[in-house]
């Protein structure tokens, strides 16, 4: 499988997510935000952690006109795979290939920590390779990661069984670090091709740092 | 021309800056303040004389990048000078 990630000014996951991917077996390709075309053969595109353009706006706002953001955009819509971490996930909402907004954190402060996520639903690529309720523990790094949707939209997530992932504590019960509506960590499109999450798998790989849980879920993109 | 964007988040979007604000105005004791909503005001220079098309280009700059319509409302204003 080929990995494009995409690196903007500002982004700092890219060299994680790389080796994560590598350590998986796969080939892995950083692509710089000024390249208007992804590598021939991508499978799946990563958006990464980070910064872009020093989240100047609001976070992501200034990425999402990235001329590599066309490619991906186009990429994504002709039902191309693409997951977007943390900034990556607000990039993916900025550039409205999903539904929501983020926001600053309720308590105001940056929040680096390990957190325990549950799995809401897995009939999708993303999240094919863990069950429902399962308990994840990968760590969250970020201070506008509310996610918010209005009351339809919210119903619309649910119907389509777009909800992927809600933070918890470690028994599962329900553990808002951030403000965000119903908890929610991850959600994917209605085309389960698009999927955008806070937390970040690539830095929960290995048991040594903390947590290999990460390994599941990025396994799930793996034939 | 000067252009002056103001950004609010939606009535009805909670505000975590602002209710921060609100916290630390009342620790103060200005037990008075009902509620803090932080916004952003972005001034602009532009090269327009035409009101009218001044806020036609202006509005679209905002629904493209300066607000988030998700959760964001704004409002354009010609400061008298």
């Amino acid at each position: 499988m080929l990995v494009a990630v995409a690196v903007f000014p500002g982004t700092n996951c890219e060299i994680d997510t790389k080796y994560a991917f590598e350590k998986l077996g796969q080939e892995v390709v950083l692509v710089f935000h000024k390249e208007e075309k992804l590598p021939e053969g991508t499978d799946l595109v990563v958006l990464p952690g980070g910064f872009s353009y020093g989240d100047y706006l609001r976070s992501a706002a200034i990425a999402k006109f990235s001329p590599i953001m066309k490619a991906v955009i186009e990429f994504a819509n002709k039902g191309g795979k693409v997951l977007g971490i943390c900034n990556g996930f607000q990039m993916l909402v900025e550039a409205r290939l999903l539904p929501g907004a983020m926001k600053r954190n309720e308590n105001v402060h940056f929040i680096s920590q390990f957190h325990h996520l549950k799995v809401i639903n897995n009939d999708n690529t993303f999240l094919q390779k863990c069950f429902i309720g399962e308990l994840l523990n990968v760590p969250i790094a970020h201070g506008e990661g509310s996610y918010y949707i209005d009351d339809a939209g919210l119903k619309e997530l649910y119907a389509n069984k777009q909800v992927l992932l809600t933070y918890c504590d470690e028994k599962g019960n329900v553990k808002n670090p951030n403000g965000s509506v119903d908890s929610i960590a991850g959600i994917c499109n209605k085309e389960k091709n698009v999927f955008g999450l806070m937390p970040h798998p690539e830095r929960a790989i290995e048991k040594i740092l903390g947590s290999d849980d990460g390994v599941k879920m990025l396994e799930g993109f793996i034939n | 021309m000067k252009v002056i964007v103001n950004i609010q988040l939606k009535n009805g979007v909670l505000d975590p800056q602002g209710k921060a604000v609100h916290h630390a105005l009342a620790s103060l004791k200005f037990n008075e303040v009902n509620e803090v909503r932080i916004g952003k005001q972005i001034i602009l220079d532009i090269a327009e004389s035409d009101k009218a098309k001044a806020q036609e280009r202006v509005t679209i700059m905002c629904d493209e990048l300066l607000a988030n319509t998700v959760i964001e409302d704004y409002s354009i204003e010609f400061p008298t000078c």
